[in-house]
This record gives C-alpha cells, sequence and structure tokens, in this order.
C-alpha cells in the first residue's frame, strides 16, 4: 500500500484575523508579523487518514509539497507524525501557482513516483481556498476522486468515504487508485514525540525542480489575478450589556432584544 | 475563441424542486447574458426533471437543457460530469456558472480539469471586464482576509457562486426553448459510487431558512451543551448552527456548520455563544441582519462585529436570558 500526501505550506490561519492586512499595490495579503508558516490544516488531516490507514493495514506514506522557499523544518514535521519520504518540489518558478498549475506539477511528481494506491489532499487551503487541486490531480492521472471526505476507510482494494453534504451524509465507493480529500472532521493530525521531531530535521528529502520535473509553469498558469482589495467588514459598533450578576446580564440581553423589537 | 458564445448555468435541484441558490445563480447569469447582449441557457440533470424547464425559463433562461436518465437519479460526480462534459462540448458557452453547494464544488472543479479550463469557487462577485469581455471572479481569500478578483482566459469560463449573495429574479412570464439532451452513460464510466445516503432529517426549521440561529462554538464544551441551544431554538422557533471546532468534536451534527466550509446564512437574528469568530466562520453569518455574541472572552473577534454583546459565561447568561424570554414573548 503506497500513499501520497500532497501538503501545501500556508501561513497560519491560527493568526489573528485583525492584523491582517491587504496590500492593494502588490495584490498580496500581509500576514501579522511573526506569522510562522504552517501545513495547511486541511493537509494535516489528509495526513492523518494517511497515518490511521498505516496504523491499520501498513502503509509506505510519501509527503509531496510545491512551491517556492518552502520552509523544511515545518513540512519535516509530516515526517515526525509517522510520514515515510517527504518530497519538496521546489523552484523560484513555483511562487504564485494556481489550482491548475499545482496539480499539474504534483500529478507528475506522482508519475514519477508511478506506484501509488490512495493519493490523499486537504479539501482546500487556508490561503487561497481554491479547493480544486485533489479533483485536479485525479482528472490528470484519470482516476476517481472523491471529496470532502469526513471518514475514510479501505477494504478489498477499494476506498469507502463518507462525506459530509448540506442536508446529511453519503457514502461513496471507489477502486484504487483513487483521489480523496479530507475535510477536517476526519480528525486533527496526531502531535509527533519530540524525539521523532528531533529524527526527522536529520531524514533524508528529496528536492525536484521545474527542469528535473519536466514542466513548464509558466504555459499552466490559467488564472491572472486582477484586483485584490480588503473586504468591506460588517459595519456594527457592539453595545454591552450588563448586569450585576451574569444572570441579570442575561436577563437584561432578553430585555434589549425586545426593547430592539429583534424578538 | 468565436465559437464559444453565451452563457450557461447549472441547474441543481433539490428535493425535486429549485432552490433558491439555484434561482440567484440564474439571476446573475441572466445579468451577465444582458451584459455580453448573448443568450443565456440552463442544465437540468437528473431523472424525471423536465417538467421544471418552465420555471428555469420563468426564472430567465432563454434555452433550458434537458439531461434524464434513471442513471442520474442521484448525484455522482462521475456521472454527472460526463453529462455536463457532453452538454458543455455541444452547446459551447463562453461563461458556466454553478452555485457553491455541496454539489457545485464537487463538480465544477472536476469538470473544469476534464474540459482543461479553470473554475474559480465561492465567488462573491461575477462581472463582465468592460475592455476585455473576460468574467471578473470575485472570491474571499484568506479565510476571507481579503477579496481576490481573478480572470482565466481558457473557455468555458467556470465559476461557483456563494449561497445568499446574488439577488433572487422574480418569475416573469416569457418564451424559451427546452431541449433534450440524451445522456448517453455508460454505467462503467461511474467509477465512485454513491452507496448510501443519509438525509438528516431537521427538526424545525431548516438553518438555512431560519430567522433566528443560535450558535454555538468551541466553548459550549459538549453535546448536552448543544441541548440547551436547542431548546433555546425552539422557544424562538429558530435552528442551530455552530462552528467548526463544535462539529468537529462532534458535539452537533456536521452539515450545522455556519461559515466557509460550512453554511452561508442570513437570519435577522444571529446569536453566538461561546464562539470565538473566526473569519472563517464571520464569512458564513456577516450578512445576519443582527448579531448578538455571548463569550468570556471581553476580547473576542466576535465582539468587533456583534451588536449586542454579553461578557460573561454563557452557563449562567443562557437560562437566565431563555427564562426572561419565556416571560416577554407573548404565547
Amino acid at each position: 500500500m503506497r500513499i501520497i500526501v500532497c501538503i501545501k505550506q500556508v501561513p497560519d490561519p491560527q493568526a489573528s484575523s485583525s492584523g491582517t492586512k491587504v496590500d492593494v499595490e502588490a495584490k498580496r495579503v500581509i500576514m501579522p508579523q511573526g506569522t510562522p508558516p504552517v501545513m495547511n490544516p486541511y493537509d494535516e488531516n489528509a495526513l492523518e487518514v494517511a497515518l490511521k490507514i498505516k496504523d491499520a493495514h501498513g502503509a509506505r506514506i510519501t509527503v509531496i509539497s510545491a512551491g517556492r522557499n518552502l520552509a523544511k523544518p515545518v513540512l519535516r514535521k509530516s515526517l515526525a507524525s509517522g510520514a515515510d519520504d517527504l518530497i519538496l518540489l521546489e523552484d523560484n518558478a513555483f511562487e504564485q501557482l494556481d489550482s491548475y498549475a499545482t496539480a499539474h506539477l504534483l500529478a507528475a511528481a506522482i508519475r514519477e513516483i508511478g506506484e501509488y494506491d490512495l493519493i490523499l489532499c486537504g479539501r482546500q487551503a487556508a490561503d487561497t481556498d481554491a479547493g480544486q487541486v485533489g479533483s485536479g490531480i485525479a482528472e490528470i492521472l484519470k482516476i476517481p476522486c472523491i471529496t470532502a471526505a469526513c471518514k475514510v476507510e479501505l477494504s478489498d482494494g477499494k476506498v469507502r468515504v463518507e462525506r459530509v453534504v448540506s442536508d446529511g451524509s453519503e457514502i461513496f465507493e471507489a477502486p484504487l487508485p483513487a483521489v480523496v480529500t479530507a475535510s477536517s472532521e476526519v480528525g486533527e493530525l496526531r502531535y509527533p514525540k519530540l524525539k521523532d521531531l528531533q529524527a526527522a530535521q536529520k531524514m533524508p528529502i528529496t528536492t525536484r525542480n521545474a527542469q528535473a520535473l519536466g514542466v513548464d509553469v509558466s504555459k499552466l498558469q490559467r488564472l491572472n489575478l486582477v484586483r485584490l482589495s480588503a473586504p468591506q467588514g460588517r459595519k456594527s459598533e457592539c453595545q454591552f450589556i450588563e448586569g450585576e450578576t451574569p444572570e441579570e446580564a442575561g436577563a437584561n440581553l432578553a430585555l434589549k432584544l425586545r426593547e430592539a423589537q429583534l424578538l | 475563441m468565436a465559437e464559444y458564445n453565451g452563457i450557461m448555468t447549472y441547474c441543481e435541484i433539490i428535493d425535486g424542486k429549485l432552490p433558491s441558490i439555484t434561482k440567484e445563480v440564474l439571476g446573475c447569469g441572466r445579468k451577465l447574458a444582458d451584459d455580453l447582449g448573448q443568450e443565456l441557457c440552463t442544465v437540468l440533470v437528473g431523472s424525471d426533471v423536465g417538467s421544471l424547464a418552465q420555471e428555469a425559463i420563468a426564472l430567465g433562461a432563454d434555452k433550458v437543457y434537458v439531461v434524464d436518465d434513471p442513471l442520474l437519479k442521484e448525484y455522482q460526480t462521475d456521472a454527472y460530469v460526463s453529462v455536463m462534459e457532453k452538454v458543455v462540448k455541444q452547446v459551447m458557452p463562453q461563461i458556466l456558472i454553478l452555485g457553491q453547494t455541496s454539489v457545485g464544488r464537487d463538480l465544477a472543479p472536476m469538470l473544469a480539469f476534464r474540459l482543461d479550463t479553470t473554475a474559480t469557487l465561492d465567488c462573491v462577485g461575477l462581472a463582465i471586464d468592460p475592455d476585455t469581455k473576460l468574467l471578473l471572479r470575485t472570491k474571499p481569500v484568506y479565510g476571507g482576509n481579503g477579496l481576490a478578483t481573478f480572470t482565466c482566459e481558457s473557455y468555458p469560463q467556470i465559476a461557483t457562486v456563494r449561497d445568499k449573495v446574488m439577488p433572487t429574479p422574480e418569475p416573469v412570464s416569457k418564451p424559451g426553448e427546452v431541449i433534450t439532451i440524451d445522456a448517453g452513460l455508460d454505467p462503467s464510466a461511474i467509477r465512485a459510487r454513491l452507496l448510501k445516503r443519509v438525509k438528516e432529517e431537521e427538526a424545525g426549521v431548516r438553518l438555512e431558512d431560519a430567522q433566528v440561529i443560535i450558535s454555538g462554538g468551541r466553548g459550549i464544551g459538549s453535546a448536552e451543551g448543544f441541548n440547551q441551544l436547542q431548546e433555546l431554538a425552539a422557544l424562538l422557533k429558530g435552528a442551530v448552527g455552530a462552528s467548526r471546532p463544535a462539529c468537529d468534536n462532534r458535539w452537533i451534527a456536521p452539515n450545522r456548520q455556519v461559515g466557509i466550509t460550512g453554511k452561508i446564512v442570513s437570519p435577522d437574528l444571529y446569536i453566538a455563544i461561546a464562539l470565538s469568530g473566526s473569519i472563517q466562520h464571520l464569512s458564513g453569518c456577516a450578512q445576519s441582519r443582527s448579531i448578538v455574541a455571548i463569550n468570556t472572552d471581553p476580547e473576542a473577534f466576535i465582539f468587533k462585529q456583534a451588536d449586542f454583546g454579553v461578557v460573561g459565561d454563557w452557563k449562567k447568561v443562557l437560562p437566565a436570558f431563555r427564562d426572561k424570554l419565556k416571560e416577554l414573548l407573548p404565547g
């Protein structure tokens, strides 16, 4: 069983929202100073799915990440958590990759690996929120894809996936190889042990650039970013309702909402 | 690319009806079609769905393509992608718009890659660039901290639109053409198969339709805690919502999630309890007419978005709030 997990490095989405700024000129979102790079949380969920399968059935897990100036200590956390190999697709040309280019790059690397049973991705990235790379890889490799998984099981060469939909849930089954994209409900990535984190810093990793992969990213970019602006927030001034005790504040809130004819 | 012409929308059907998002997508498509001086067509895919064609025409479509096949009774990615690929290749629209629903977020990306183009999901604005005539696709990025506008020169230009952002068109009496397209589906093309669909019956009001929503976050701490929210929702004839952490902890069903990866709601009153208000969550409820927050942390981000707030422990505030409301509410 060979599992491939695609992981994107993103600025920590837990960083305070109030400190985020938009540079309209440069068309960039500026995160608060000191925001660390992390593995995209949904991709961590995908890695956890892979690790659970490894626990239950045994598997070799290969993590692939693409980008420019990748933070290796951050991505090595995947090795510390239990992944077996880490492949970095790194090139100056890989800076602002769109979904189309990313999917083609990752698919090229996966084809190079050649052998794979299950490819796992997060349902979307916390920075671009594009939500397309998993489906794209599947389509390029001509294998099935099941998106937004909240539960993943393997049996008899098939993957069975429960997915969350707006009015309930669905169970899909696909023959392997297949792509599955993970939603947060599959569970958070386990905490690696300190000694595994230390060991992971010394494990070998493979790096491939555009030339080695034989891809010309400039031909793969489809989206043009025309404009980036700051969103219009809700215009509101919070009126705090007080009371001698929390109970009194609660009762006063009821009175206030009635008075404002909101209830 | 002169051969591509017209705007197409995907006419999603839920429980045999056209839901509000489908109408919003049709309205948006109509506007883009008028701006470009082109036709608007829409595609009905399913089993026994032809009867909805007239409604789609009344909502703005000039042409309705109907693909009816028993194999299309339930949404399955492979079947629907194949069918839509066939329809798009036959009709060759410049633009294809879908709703950002469970179906839209699954269908649009795979269809885009199948057609060797790229989609933009979760758009909150779609317009035609006056110079290039390309589709300007505006969507929130960084969880809602930025608003990005993209264009793409490969056709068809595909986008999904966020629920409750576009206006719902009023039906009008107008002519329109209904064209049947044979699905021509090979059952073996369906690789990922649907084994089971479980529809969660929502007691009372649906979250998407509720005028009052009681939403709980990480601070609720348990499924029992959510029972108290449920009780308040019943009293106010509203529905219960939740943040992603609360859903991930399974204190409440995952389809109660409000936010970018959950549902977009716009009630008259949104009561956020023990919920810090991540921007991802706020993206889902910012269109509420009024927001009330109850949180122990006076610095919680939710208070920056709220109209009324109580700083305090919800376990103490909520029962008193509920009891007082029982006293005040008629009947």
